[in-house]
């Protein structure tokens, strides 16, 4: 402010409050979460928070301003709130994404952010569902290592291109966004879905197991692949990237292959 | 307030606990759903052929759309290659279409009931149109006659 303008501006004067790194820019958003307690009513609402968040928030963020300091009886889950878990697929705005990964500022904070349960399966309370239908299917399809032969005394080697086979697959976290998307599992819940047919991909095409064909002859069932109408909900859904369609396509192109 | 909730936890027993509604019933019918998925594929292609060497030779070929009347239609089916050609396209269109309006229903139907009844419609109007188109495209007769008297029409040939 004074008039020193002799002196070259090498030193900038940060505000108190500020360690660095200039000002986070701060908006007020409304989020409208979609309530659910079996204890008070069996119908679902919308309930309004406004809230004032930063560019750097999440959802995330969102949900835990409003627990903590405005309503507590806000339930969600969440576990590691940085991605990896999977415990916090919710649907915002109409898509299901984690809300650890969804930054506010991505999305239209004009209008009120909607945040609902993932479809498809029961609900507990409000962001909350029962996850177990979801978990049978993957218990079904077996999602772990069978190996007939020898066991090595040491790890089982593997060539890079073998482990490339099915990559993609592995990085499944099991937050169920892709088959909570799926409008065929949002009929009856019998599929299979497509979180459970990724992780029998993963074993599939894994050179070191033997039950490749075990899983094939399971997803064979009339609730498995063939149930898949490859309308691409899940690739669009999946917070990992997962070719989620392109797996369940190699799964189909394999039990064929298998049976003619 | 006294509300009994019951835990929704599963776990209680070593099968856990699946809402009614998500547990898997009935036996899976073979190959069933794959062999129909390949006939979907396979169908889909041939119909592609089919319905546009229908399209061009009915269409634009010679006089093209203007040429087609009885006669025209009378004179296709009397070659057994158009025979052929028709049936095939009958049976693959109306067993694809038939096959997608199944799987529509497998899909939308809420309960078993509608399911059924659906289903039930859907084979019937299937059956009597396949059985009908069959008999039209082999018992096809230009100039019926019955009980000796040509039938009018002033198509045929006295």
């Amino acid at each position: 402010m004074t008039a020193e303008l002799a002196e070259p501006a090498s030193k900038i004067e940060l505000p108190a409050h500020i360690g660095g790194g200039g000002d986070i820019p701060s908006f007020d958003v409304t989020l409208r979460v979609r309530r659910y307690n079996p204890e008070v009513s069996d119908e679902s609402t919308w309930d309004d928070f406004k809230v004032t968040m930063y560019g750097t928030d999440r959802v995330l963020d969102a949900l835990h301003k409003v627990k903590w300091e405005i309503d507590g009886s806000v339930s969600f889950r969440r576990s590691c709130a940085h991605g990896v878990c999977g415990s916090d697929a919710m649907r915002i705005n109409g898509r299901n994404r984690l809300a650890c990964k969804t930054l506010l500022k991505d999305l239209d904070t004009s209008k009120p952010i909607t945040v609902e349960p993932i479809k498809g399966l029961p609900v507990e309370k409000d962001l909350i569902v029962d996850m177990e239908p979801f978990f049978q299917s993957f218990r079904e399809v077996m999602p772990f290592l069978i190996n007939k032969g020898h066991e090595p005394t040491k790890e089982r080697l593997q060539s890079a291109e073998d482990r490339e086979r099915f990559d993609d697959t592995t990085k499944c976290i099991l937050c169920a966004a892709c088959t909570s998307s799926c409008p065929v599992f949002w009929t009856d819940g019998q599929y299979f879905g497509p979180a459970a047919i990724v992780n029998a991909h993963r074993f599939i095409f894994d050179s070191r197991d033997d039950a490749g064909d075990m899983r094939l002859e399971i997803l064979n069932d009339k609730e498995g692949v063939w149930r898949c109408r490859t309308t691409f909900n899940c690739t669009e859904a999946c917070p990992r990237g997962i070719q989620v369609t392109q797996a369940i396509a190699e799964v189909k192109q394999a039990i064929l292959s298998r049976k003619i | 307030m006294t509300a009994t909730i019951e835990s929704p936890r599963s776990g209680k027993n070593s099968s856990g606990k699946i809402s009614p509604q998500y547990r898997r019933t009935g036996a899976s019918r073979g190959n069933f759903e794959m062999l129909a998925w390949l006939f979907m594929r396979l169908s889909g292609v041939v119909l592609v052929v089919l319905i546009f060497g229908h399209l061009f030779v009915n269409l634009l070929v010679g006089d093209g759309i203007h040429a087609i009347d009885f006669g025209f239609v009378a004179g296709k089916w009397a070659d057994p290659f158009w025979q052929v050609w028709d049936l095939a396209m009958l049976w693959l269109a109306m067993l694809h279409g038939t096959n997608g309006v199944r799987t529509i229903i497998n899909d939308y139907a809420e309960n078993d009931s509608t399911r059924l009844w659906l289903k039930i419609v859907l084979y019937a109007a299937t059956t009597v149109i396949i059985v009908l188109g069959t008999l039209v495209i082999f018992t096809f007769n230009p100039c019926p006659v019955v009980d000796g008297v040509q039938l009018p029409g002033g198509f045929c040939p006295a």
